[in-house]
């Protein structure tokens, strides 16, 4: 009861404060010379959405830049000393370069499944089954994705009954076989862990995808099959280039999703044995060690990493829009 | 403020009443009081039937939260101005942060200094301490630095308990000669993992060392790159980083959780015999274990003394808890947290030793904790986990460090040079 309240209140309430903003912003406006309305109607109208974006994206994104450059409690100016340090700290050097890792093994594994699935599933009756299938792990939290395939690792040492399905199947398949503990061995615990994520993100990419070779008109394909072009022509030369506007924003969203990847590693490994990652280190940075600085400074680097990959994808969608 | 005293006053009444045995008066006025900590598993029963008698009376609801991440929770939580009422702490290390921060309530006024002072020993109030202030508590604690082993099986198999640390190593070369992995050894820990691993550190630099060493080491008085501390993580590295003398290897000790560790030792016939750990890892063992009986089938011996100078000292342990916002419900709460008859509850369930002098040791349900508390009341030197002293960035370091250290021995130099970068930069 106590939060039904509330939330009927927002429910009700929000819309309504909308409308009266608006009607109070019409009121006002028409008491200005008409000549005016045009130009400070979109401003008016505008104005909530743009303050709360400045109240929550961009004052914080603002403040975090602002905290890079300060001392563990955010009280005194220290210059770059936070940057100079996330350069100089063999960990964080480790946990740059696994990003870089997740960066390109995810994003590449995620679309690329993607897309084969698609294909493949854009081509037999069953074909949304299939999706919904691979989709499912998206309807788990990545948390619980995480302790679950910390269990698919478990390791127990030979003799003992193997509860780990990964090391259970391996030794029921190859004779032999000594099960490993597999998550404190890098390089290989750091592309496992980003199987994981492949395995959670690879039903999203192949949906999205899927959809767009639905949306491929009949008559293109059509055509290109009267011309005499084979399956694998009709596919490389027609298809994909069509649906390329979206496969460029599927590995964009992809990128996004490598960069600020947290949960998995937080719960399977907590970024020992060298699968750390900047945003684990971030939190750490923040939560554990209470330096605030530094915590700032990784959440400026996160940013300016994935700005490259935003401001392709703007880029591109002004493009086609002048297409148009 | 007035509505608060009453409220206050009604509730301390209504405890009163019912600790002289009159009979059940009207009901404080209840309401919560949340409390966050590490608990789970039979922990957290055992908190919950230590809360219970409080509850009943008072008709005060407590509210519990666990996590596993308590220092990076607490800290989000203080931050975001939404403490919990009460929350167990990381270890006394963090209480004069916090302290300094004003996330703690002083407890001046709402624990009794006097009886506080009959009941606990000075050390346990001055753990809890800052400058003089009491800030915080100890409901349960715990002896470290406990061998545990399979009398049964120890003597089947012809091994005898050692009295000096070379004994031990003596003992364990024998065991590894006659086929089996002496030792049991798990170190992970979600996000604490490694602790464990501390743990053995800790109780060989205080056998070997000493107390003023050990104390000048959590301090940061003296270099992690100082010798007597690169000597009690060599032996330690002399077992764990052995494959021949750890059950499963070396990828076993990292990959390994602490609490299922101990497992394979009272397995038949046992993998191993000899494992290392505090007192409360005989609560998981004969949960794992119902039919073992202690003393016979499980007993424990302190590690034996390196320097016969210090064979006396003994590492502790324990769970503090803090009062971080000022209600009626969570100064009953703390005012029930610290009696004999509250800590006796979780006593009786296993798996913990009470602080205060009047749980009486025939409230202890085995006499393996019996011997461990009369162990903790007579030693005539104890000092606290030293992880657990150092400030948050140096311990989750040094658990890092420890992990790392077995799975790359050679690295030691390295990893106490780094260890010492990261006390510079963490000691302010």
């Amino acid at each position: 009861m106590e939060r039904i309240v509330p939330a009927l209140l927002v429910v009700v309430g929000a819309p309504a404060a909308a409308a009266a903003y608006i009607a109070a912003a019409e009121a006002m406006l028409a008491r200005a010379p008409s000549s005016r309305q045009r130009a400070i109607r979109p401003w008016l109208w505008a104005a909530p959405a743009l303050a709360f974006i400045a109240v929550f994206l961009v004052y914080p994104a603002l403040s975090t830049i602002a905290l890079s450059f300060r001392d563990a409690a955010g009280h005194r100016w220290v210059g770059l000393a936070n940057y100079v340090f996330a350069f100089r700290s063999p960990e964080l050097l480790g946990a740059l370069w696994n990003n870089v890792l997740w960066l390109a093994i995810f994003t590449a594994a995620t679309v690329g499944l993607g897309l084969l699935i698609a294909i493949l599933a854009d081509r037999v009756r069953y074909g949304a089954a299939c999706l919904a299938v691979v989709f499912l792990p998206m309807a788990l939290s990545f948390t619980a994705a995480g302790v679950t395939w910390k269990f698919v690792y478990e390791f127990r040492p030979a003799g003992a009954p193997q509860i780990g399905l990964l090391n259970a199947a391996a030794r029921a398949a190859i004779p032999g076989f000594l099960p490993r503990a597999w998550l404190i061995a890098p390089p290989l615990n750091t592309l496992l862990l980003i199987a994981v994520g492949v395995w959670i993100w690879t039903g999203f990419c192949a949906a999205v995808l899927f959809a767009a070779l639905r949306s491929v008109p009949a008559e293109l394909t059509d055509a290109a099959r009267v011309d005499g072009a084979g399956e694998a022509r009709l596919l490389g030369q027609v298809v994909l280039p069509t649906i390329a506007p979206t496969i460029a924003v599927v590995a964009t969203t992809m990128a996004i999703t490598s960069l600020k990847v947290f949960d998995v590693v937080y719960v399977t490994t907590n970024g020992n044995f060298g699968t750390d990652v900047v945003a684990n280190r971030m939190y750490k940075e923040m939560f554990t060690f209470q330096h605030f600085g530094r915590a700032g400074a990784l959440a400026v680097l996160l940013l300016l990493a994935a700005g490259p990959v935003m401001a392709a994808t703007v880029r591109r969608l002004r493009a086609e829009e002048a297409l148009r | 403020m007035s509505t608060g005293r009453t409220a206050l006053a009604a509730v301390t009444a209504s405890i009163l009443l019912l600790a002289a045995g009159a009979p059940a008066g009207p009901r404080a006025a209840g309401g919560t009081v949340s409390v966050l900590a590490v608990w789970g598993g039979s922990e957290l029963d055992s908190f919950r039937a230590m809360v219970k008698p409080f509850e009943q009376r008072t008709g005060i609801t407590v509210q519990y939260e666990g996590t596993r991440d308590l220092g990076a929770v607490l800290t989000s939580r203080i931050q975001g101005g939404h403490p919990p009422d009460i929350a167990a702490l990381p270890g006394p290390g963090q209480i004069a942060e916090l302290a300094r921060a004003r996330a703690l309530v002083p407890l001046a006024g709402v624990v009794d200094a006097k009886s506080m002072a009959q009941e606990y020993a000075r050390t346990w109030i001055d753990l809890g301490s800052v400058g003089g202030t009491l800030y915080s508590v100890f409901i349960k604690t715990a002896l470290k630095g406990l061998v545990w082993y399979d009398p049964a099986a120890l003597r089947a198999a012809g091994y005898r308990v050692p009295a000096t640390w070379d004994a031990l190593l003596a003992l364990t070369r024998r065991i590894a000669a006659g086929g089996t992995r002496p030792w049991c050894i798990g170190l992970e820990s979600g996000a604490a993992s490694g602790w464990p691993a501390t743990d053995w550190i800790e109780v060989l630099l205080l056998r070997a060392a000493g107390p003023a060493v050990y104390e000048r080491w959590y301090l940061h008085k003296i270099p992690w790159t100082d010798p007597a501390i690169r000597t009690a993580w060599e032996r330690f590295g002399t077992i764990a980083t052995n494959p021949a003398y750890v059950y499963g290897g070396t990828q076993a000790v990292l990959a390994t959780n602490f609490a299922e560790a101990p497992f394979p030792m009272l397995a038949v016939p046992p993998r191993c015999y000899l494992h290392l750990q505090a007192t409360f890892i005989e609560d998981f063992l004969r949960k794992q274990y119902p039919a073992a009986r202690p003393g016979a089938d499980l007993d424990f011996f302190p590690v034996p003394a390196i320097d016969p100078h210090f064979a006396g000292a003994v590492e502790v342990a324990g769970d503090l808890v803090g009062m971080f916002r000022d209600t009626p419900a969570s100064r009953a709460l703390m005012r029930y947290l610290v009696t004999a008859e509250a800590q006796a509850i979780w006593v009786r369930r296993g798996g913990a030793l009470s602080p205060n002098r009047k749980v009486r040791l025939a409230d202890y349900p085995d006499p393996l904790s019996r011997r461990a508390a009369g162990i903790l009341v007579a030693a005539p030197v104890a000092r606290f986990d030293a992880s657990d002293m150092m400030p948050q960035a140096m311990q989750s370091a040094f658990y890092k460090a420890a992990l790392e250290y077995v799975r790359n021995p050679g690295r030691v130099g390295d990893l106490l040079a780094g260890l010492e970068q990261t006390a510079r930069d963490t000691y302010r």
